[in-house]
């Protein structure tokens, strides 16, 4: 994000960038189209390096659900060259530019992997990380690992391909990884049930999620959030994805099973596609420019109790994804509204992450719950290991790591 | 024969000293130190190693499994976990300077939530044990390795494991919502829970599959599924192995994700029609059990399509079940092909290299010329859906120079799995039998990275020294 960002146009060229700023021990900011670069704590790094330049799909083998990209290819750039084949991205990773801000570009591979987003369909088949089969990066020395491959099933050696997914270029930068996909589903639909409360909705998704009808998808917009993604009054839903022939039965069984709940609607695919875009992008959240975004993850069956602790403590703007165990949040950056935030999520045995705020906030909070003493010995310990000198990301995640 | 580290002296001549020590910390009945107890625990499930170990402790709860962990780290101590000891890698194998601590008594359910589709067991618990759990309200626990009535499931976090119906559900990896774990220093972490989103670094993610390298899980919370409506299987027969490999790459290719689909050869379908006269074609040169899931309805219209799908591959038999106990037939012979190869050869050796499914007719090809070149026999039987296969190589353990043969083809093999773009283990991990050929897939740097990651949780090398690393750079980096 500033003129002396070093994006080097291959591998050995990012390497080597890494290696001089690793025998110099200068600090760097990681980053591709720096669309998340709003979230987590702010790096203070003197140089810069990104993965923007690192592009193209590397490898596409459709009959082996397998996909490879460096780090810099656009999302969308994956995601078209999978709809032509009928298939996609498991995780169905946000845009979150809505909320973020632009960035420099597109959201890139290397972005979604190493902040591990998820969209909706997390609660039923995964985060990326689950879809992660292999990495390629540069480590803090400027050295090249690999870890995993191009397979579906692979135990061979530690899985750092799943502990660099997540990690923020804080252990090392991505320059590409190799992913599972599926066939995208001919048709979807959405059950939607009515006028439900947080506590009655997260029950109505939990009866959906334990049928046997195969529900994708599961979220609930409070009477505020729901007219942002065009619906009236509190929304309640559950997405089917299926074969066409499959999609009438299985959201007749699902309603059926909801009945005592009330009675469903069923919204059909071009609705139910758009609707879920929205929810996957935190549209429905509605946050003002100047508010904070948090989002707080629980069991499911506690977030009503957070829903309720939360609206008592501050003017709470939220919906609730993932079967009620995502719960995405804006109000006002205060540390009041934060510490009621880190309460709330602690007492239900869940955490949390400030997804947004302005830099000075963000550098001032605890932007995730401090690690226990002997977690956050591994992680110092870890990062070493990757990142002898503590030159990428600095401070990223946790404060002087 | 695979190189074992050297004995600590100094650790073998304190075995008295440090079983009365552990006594204290496990408590006297948890602790076995006499040579005819100790016998059982030389092996697992990979019997051609066998070492007996300095003595064994079966902690009842996770502070007496970290008194001794943090006791055999100030003392130097090696240890090497344990769970059911189903391991087909040599996970489980002792040291004679080691102490083996395994989780077989901590076997409580701790927590079920259907609310929240979770369950929350000790980590002796079996796999077929939680499913037990559960099955009563209609749910499961998805990963189902061939070993699942005797495997604990520490034992399935620690390698990973997979099973038949992980083309559709995931591993353990993709099952699994939290751990407690502790260290060869005797911290206890928590990690995860109810809830999906990691705050720091994917531990979970690291811990799961890493072979007792890093620490000993004590508690486990796994995500259960509600079971589908019903799910019937059908067989198909093909005149030729690469035919069977086209076939499946059509099926993935239409949209259809079937929750499992099996391959056998022609030697491993002999071998298990002679053995559980499940009604295999024995014409066939290569055959593929397909099974979906669904209403009944939705069973018809896929194992429809499918069917289409094969009858393009001009198969040689075509077997629909029409109810659950026909299905319950076309698996039997699969379900029984361990022990069908066993009847038929005095011992083999089971691999589990995976490919790109897409390189199985040359894997097929290929394996069937090293085999030839050795002099043994090999019968294959693969997850054909992810390319997981198991060959299955016969040879008398009684005849030193064919189990040495069987040794170097097997070898061969996982090399073949690398070069065509696969890995050398797709579920059993590398434990020692894998150990020395972790070069042929990964580089030094790879390499040296993991070893430091490893030394970050174990800094003097204690825990499972012996596994995953070659030797000789076990120690360092």
């Amino acid at each position: 994000m500033s003129a002396e960002t070093i994006a080097p146009s291959d591998e050995a060229g990012l390497a080597a960038a890494i290696a001089s700023a690793h025998a110099a021990g200068t600090p760097l900011a990681v980053w591709g189209n720096a669309t998340k670069a709003a979230f987590g704590r702010p790096v203070q790094a003197a140089g810069a390096v990104s993965a923007r330049n690192l592009t193209g799909i590397t490898l596409y083998s459709p009959a082996e659900l397998v996909i490879a990209a460096r780090a810099g290819t656009p999302l969308a750039e994956i995601e078209a060259a999978l709809a032509a084949h009928g298939q996609h991205l498991i995780a169905e990773p946000p845009d979150l530019s809505a909320l973020m801000g632009p960035g420099e570009g597109p959201p890139t591979l290397g972005g979604a992997v190493a902040c591990n987003l998820s969209g909706p369909r997390r609660i039923a088949l995964g985060a990326m990380r689950d879809h992660v089969l292999g990495v390629r990066a540069v480590n803090g020395a400027g050295e090249v690992i690999t870890s995993g491959g191009r397979v579906l099933k692979n135990v061979t050696g530690l899985d750092l391909a799943k502990l660099l997914t997540g990690s923020r270029g804080t252990l090392a930068v991505l320059t590409e990884a190799t992913l599972k996909v599926l066939p995208a589903p001919e048709r979807t639909a959405t059950v939607m049930l009515r006028g439900l409360d947080a506590a009655r909705g997260v029950a109505a998704l939990s009866a959906g999620l334990g049928s046997p009808y195969g529900v994708t998808a599961a979220a609930h917009l409070p009477e505020a959030a729901a007219p942002r993604a065009g619906l009236g009054a509190a929304a309640t839903l559950l997405r089917v994805e299926e074969f066409a022939d499959f999609v009438p039965y299985r959201t007749a069984r699902l309603a059926e099973a909801l009945a005592s709940f009330g009675a469903a609607e069923v919204l059909d695919h071009d609705a139910s596609l758009a609707l879920w875009r929205s929810v996957r992008d935190a549209r429905p959240l509605g946050a003002a420019p100047e508010d904070a975004v948090w989002r707080v993850s629980v069991r499911p069956s506690a977030a009503p109790q957070v829903v309720g602790a939360l609206r008592r403590s501050f003017d709470a703007k939220l919906f609730l994804d993932w079967g009620g165990g995502l719960i995405w949040l804006a109000g006002p950056a205060t540390e009041d509204a934060h510490r009621a935030v880190a309460a709330a999520a602690r007492s239900a045995g869940g955490t949390y992450w400030l997804m947004r705020a302005d830099a000075g906030f963000r550098a001032a909070v605890a932007h995730l719950p401090d690690e226990p003493p002997a977690l956050a010995v591994l992680t110092r310990r870890v990062k070493a290991a990757f990142d002898p000198k503590g030159i990428l990301n600095p401070g990223r995640i946790f404060a002087g790591i | 024969m695979l190189a074992m580290p050297e004995p600590d002296p100094k650790v073998l001549a304190r075995r008295e000293a440090i079983v009365a020590a552990l006594r204290e910390r496990a408590g006297a009945a948890n602790v076995i130190a006499e040579p005819l107890r100790l016998k059982p625990y030389e092996t697992d499930g990979f019997t051609a190693y066998k070492c007996v170990p300095l003595a064994v402790v079966l902690p009842e709860s996770t502070a007496q499994v970290a008194a001794c962990l943090r006791y055999c780290h100030e003392q130097g101590i090696r240890v090497v976990p344990r769970a059911a000891g189903t391991s087909l890698s040599g996970g489980a194998l002792p040291l004679e300077d080691a102490v083996v601590i395994g989780v077989a008594r901590m076997n409580r359910i701790l927590e079920v939530s259907l609310e929240d589709r979770l369950a929350r067991v000790e980590a002796g618990v079996t796999n077929i044990g939680i499913t037990k759990a559960v099955e009563g309200e209609g749910f499961f626990y998805a990963p189902d390795p061939s070993s699942q009535l005797a495997c604990m499931i520490a034992g399935n976090v620690a390698m990973n494991s997979g099973g038949a119906h992980c083309l559709k559900y995931g591993v353990t990896a993709n099952n699994l919502l939290g751990v407690t774990m502790v260290t060869i220093e005797g911290e206890v972490i928590a990690l995860g829970g109810g809830h999906l989103d990691t705050p720091g670094y994917d531990w979970l993610g690291l811990i799961t599959g890493s072979e007792g390298q890093l620490g000993i899980v004590t508690e486990v919370t796994v995500r259960i599924l509600c079971a589908a409506e019903g799910a019937r299987a059908m067989l198909v027969g093909f005149a030729a192995t690469d035919v069977a490999g086209a076939a499946v790459a059509d099926i993935i290719a239409s949209g259809i994700i079937p929750v499992a689909l099996e391959f056998m050869d022609k030697p491993c379908i002999h071998a298990c029609e002679a053995f559980a006269h499940a009604g295999y074609p024995l014409d066939a040169e290569a055959l593929l059990i397909i099974e979906v899931e669904g209403s009944a309805a939705e069973q018809d219209a896929l194992l429809d399509r499918l069917k289409a799908i094969c009858a393009r591959h001009a198969p040689t038999t075509v077997r629909v079940a029409r109810n659950a106990e026909e299905s319950a037939a076309i698996w039997k012979g699969r379900k029984a092909a361990f022990g069908a190869i066993g009847r038929i050869s005095p011992d083999y050796l089971c691999m589990d290299g995976t490919i790109p499914p897409g390189a199985l007719p040359e894997a097929m090809r290929r394996i069937g010329t090293l085999a030839a070149h050795y002099g043994l026999q090999v019968a294959n039987v693969f997850h054909a859906g992810d390319g997981n296969l198991h060959p299955l190589i016969l040879f008398d353990a009684n005849d030193p120079e064919s189990f040495r043969r069987a040794e170097m083809l097997g070898a061969d093999i996982l090399r073949l799995c690398v070069e065509l773009g696969g890995c050398l283990t797709g579920e059993h991990g590398v434990g020692i039998e894998k150990r020395d050929l972790m070069t042929a897939q990964f580089g030094p740097a790879d390499l040296d990275q993991q070893r430091r990651v490893k030394r970050a949780f174990d800094p003097q090398w204690l825990l499972n020294p012996h596994k995953v690393f070659p030797l000789e750079a076990a120690g360092t980096a």
